[in-house]
C-alpha cells in the first residue's frame, strides 16, 4: 500500500510523457525484430559464406568481388543481366503514370454508369500478381492465346513472347503495367475530383484549353497524386518478383531475371543454399533503392515541416 | 471540371464517347475475358482447337466443381483466410496505437520514429529474406501460418502507422485537450475519444491489408512449403502442376484464387479507394 501510492503519483505526474512510449512499444518491437534488425543482419551475412544451416564462414568482400567483378574477377554475367533488366523495369514501369492519367482524363465525366466503368477499369489492381501473371502467360500462348488470335486477325504474328529472350522481359513488364496503370488511374481520378473549379473557369476565360490547360493549370494541381504515383511505381518496379517467377521463372536462358529474382534463386537454390551470396545481391538492390527512399523521405519531410 | 463536361461538347463527341467507353473497357479487360471464357469451356474445345470462340457447351459447374472437390484448393483458400484475418487484426491494432502515440504527443524522437516506420515500408523484401527466414526457422515456425502472420503484422505496421498517424493528425485536437481538462486518463482518451473517430480509417486499412496479404506470394514461398500452411497464391502452382495444360481447370482455379479480394473491393469500394488514395489530395 505504502509503495503503491507514490508509484501511482509518479505515473500520474508523468502520464503525458510515458503514455506515447507505452502505445508505441508493441509496434516498435515487431518492427525492430522483423524489419530493422534484419537489414543489419543481411549486411553481416553478405560478408560470409553460409548454407543457412551450419556455421558461417567469413569471406570478407569476396561475394561482392564475385558479383561486381572487382579485382581480377569478371562481372557476374547473371548479375549483369539482372541489373539491366531492373533498369528496363524502372524506366518502362513509369509509363503507368501517363497511361493512368490518360485513362483518368477519359473517365472523368458524369455520364450514366460511369461509376461502373471506373470500378471495372480499376479492379485489375486488386487481383494478385500471381493470377495476373498466369492470365497474361495464357494470353501470350502461341497457339491458344488470344493475343495471337487478334494479331492473326490483323495479318500479323504469331509471336511467342515469353519464349523469345529478346521479348520476354517486355512481355512481363506489359503484364505488370496492367494493374499499375489502374493504380495510377485511381490516384489521378481522386486528384481530378479535387481540382479547383474556379481556377479552371478562370483559365477558360483566359482562353486556355486542351493540352495547355492540362499542362499549366491541371497538372500543377495534381502534383500530390503524381508524387504518390511515382513512389508506388518505383517501389513496384523494384519489387517485381511474382510476375517473373510465375510467367518465365527467370527464363528463357535467364533473360528475364531481375535482382530480386536472382537473389531468391541463389539463396534457396536447388544446388544448396547460398545465403551469403544472396544477401550480397540483396544489399546491392537495397542501395539502388536507397537513393529513391532518401528522395521520398526528403520530400515527405519537407511537407511535414511546411505543415507547421 | 476538367476535361470539359460531356454535356458542353459537340453532339458528335458525345456519341463517340458513349461508343468508345465500352470498347475501351473490353480491350482493357481482354486478357481477363479470355481466361473467364477458358474457365467455362469443356475440355473438348481445347482438343478441337476452339480456344477463344464461344464455348461449345457450358461447363462452368464441372470445371469449378473439380477445383473445389478434386484438388487441394479449398485447403489453400482456408489457409489464406487464416493468414489474412489475424494479420489484418494485428497490424491494425498495433498501428492504431502507434499512430495515436505519434499523432497526438509531442516528444523527442517523434518524427524520427515516424520516418523509420515509413522508410522500413519502402525497403526491398529481399534484404529481409535471409534473416527473417532464419529467425522463423529458429522459432520453430517455418512452414506454419503463425510464422507468416507474425512477419506480415510486423511489415504492414510500417504502412499502417503512416496511415493512422496522418489520419489522427487531421482530427480536431481540441477534443483531446477538452478530455484532458476533464482529467480523463490518457488510455481512456484513446479508447473513448480517438478510436470512435477512427472508424473510417480502420475500415479503409482493413480492406487494404486484406488485399495485400491475400495477394502476397513472395513471403508465402519463402516461409512455407506445403498444403498445411501455404496460402492460395502459392498453392495455385501446385494446382497447376496437378492439372498441367488443362487450361479450362487452371483458369477456373486462378479465378477462384483471385476472387476474395475482388469481392472485398466491390463490397467496400468507397473505403478501399479512400485508403489507397490517401495523400493524393492536399
Amino acid at each position: 500500500m505504502a509503495t503503491a501510492a507514490p508509484n501511482r503519483g509518479w505515473y500520474k505526474r508523468n502520464e503525458i510523457a510515458i503514455t506515447p512510449w507505452l502505445f508505441l512499444l508493441p509496434a516498435m518491437i515487431f518492427f525492430a525484430v522483423y524489419v530493422i534488425i534484419p537489414i543489419g543482419q543481411s549486411f553481416w551475412i553478405s560478408l560470409h559464406e553460409w548454407d543457412g544451416l551450419g556455421d558461417k564462414t567469413w569471406v570478407g568482400t569476396a561475394n561482392y568481388e564475385r558479383l561486381l567483378g572487382w579485382g581480377d574477377a569478371n562481372i557476374d554475367r547473371k548479375f549483369e543481366t539482372s541489373f539491366w533488366n531492373n533498369i528496363k523495369w524502372l524506366v518502362l514501369y513509369l509509363l503507368a503514370i501517363p497511361a493512368g492519367l490518360f485513362i483518368a482524363l477519359f473517365l472523368n465525366q458524369t455520364v450514366t454508369g460511369i461509376r461502373f466503368y471506373k470500378s471495372m477499369f480499376f479492379f485489375p489492381f486488386v487481383i494478385s500478381q500471381v493470377v495476373v501473371g498466369l492470365v497474361f502467360s495464357w494470353f501470350y500462348l502461341p497457339r491458344e492465346g488470344l493475343l495471337n488470335a487478334v494479331l492473326g486477325f490483323f495479318g500479323a504474328g504469331p509471336v511467342n513472347i515469353l519464349g523469345d529472350p529478346t521479348l520476354a522481359t517486355y512481355g512481363i513488364i506489359a503484364a505488370g503495367l496492367w494493374p499499375q496503370t489502374a493504380y495510377c488511374m485511381i490516384l489521378y481520378l481522386t486528384g481530378l475530383n479535387a481540382v479547383d473549379p474556379e481556377q479552371v473557369e478562370a483559365a477558360r476565360l483566359d482562353g486556355a484549353k486542351g493540352h495547355k490547360m492540362l499542362w499549366y493549370v491541371i497538372l500543377p494541381q495534381l502534383k500530390p497524386a503524381t508524387f504518390i504515383a511515382f513512389v508506388v511505381t518505383i517501389i513496384g518496379a523494384l519489387r517485381s518478383f511474382d510476375l517473373i517467377s510465375v510467367m518465365t521463372n527467370g527464363g528463357p536462358f535467364g533473360s528475364t531475371r531481375v535482382l530480386s529474382f536472382y537473389m531468391f534463386e541463389e539463396s534457396l537454390s536447388e544446388f544448396g543454399f547460398r545465403m551469403g551470396f544472396g544477401a550480397a545481391i540483396a544489399v546491392v538492390l537495397f542501395f539502388i533503392m536507397l537513393g529513391f527512399i532518401a528522395y521520398f523521405l526528403y520530400s515527405m519531410y519537407r511537407d511535414e515541416k511546411g505543415a507547421h | 471540371m476538367f476535361p470539359t463536361p460531356l454535356a458542353k461538347t459537340s453532339r458528335q463527341w458525345q456519341i463517340s464517347y458513349q461508343v468508345l467507353l465500352p470498347i475501351m473497357l473490353i480491350v482493357w479487360l481482354l486478357p481477363l475475358i479470355a481466361v473467364a471464357n477458358f474457365s467455362i469451356k469443356p475440355e473438348a474445345d481445347f482438343v478441337n482447337g476452339n480456344y477463344w470462340g464461344i464455348p461449345s457447351s457450358f461447363s462452368a459447374f464441372e470445371n469449378y466443381g473439380k477445383v473445389f472437390f478434386e484438388s487441394n484448393m479449398p485447403r489453400y483458400l482456408w489457409n489464406s483466410l487464416f493468414i489474412t484475418i489475424p494479420t489484418v487484426i494485428g497490424a491494425v491494432a498495433l498501428s492504431c496505437m502507434a499512430g495515436f502515440a505519434l499523432g497526438v504527443y509531442k516528444f523527442k524522437g517523434n518524427l524520427l520514429i515516424f520516418f523509420i516506420f515509413i522508410a522500413g515500408n519502402f525497403v526491398p523484401f529481399q534484404i529481409l529474406m535471409v534473416p527473417v527466414r532464419d529467425l522463423t526457422v529458429n522459432l520453430n515456425l517455418y512452414d506454419t501460418k503463425t510464422g507468416l502472420v507474425l512477419f506480415h503484422i510486423a511489415f504492414q505496421t510500417g504502412f499502417c502507422t503512416l496511415f493512422m498517424r496522418n489520419f489522427i493528425r487531421a482530427l480536431p485536437f481540441p477534443l483531446i485537450e477538452a478530455a484532458r481538462v476533464e482529467g480523463i486518463a490518457e488510455w481512456k482518451i484513446f479508447l473513448y475519444v480517438v478510436l470512435p473517430l477512427m472508424k473510417p480509417a480502420l475500415a479503409a486499412l482493413a480492406v487494404l491489408i486484406f488485399t495485400f496479404i491475400w495477394n502476397d506470394y513472395f513471403w508465402a514461398v519463402v516461409l512455407t512449403q506445403g498444403p498445411d500452411a501455404q496460402p492460395v497464391t502459392a498453392g495455385i502452382t501446385e494446382f497447376n502442376s496437378q492439372f498441367r495444360a488443362a487450361y479450362h481447370l487452371m483458369s477456373a482455379g486462378s479465378i477462384v484464387a483471385a476472387l476474395p479480394p475482388v469481392a472485398m473491393f466491390f463490397l467496400m469500394q468507397k473505403h478501399f479507394i479512400a485508403g489507397l488514395t490517401l495523400g493524393a489530395v492536399k
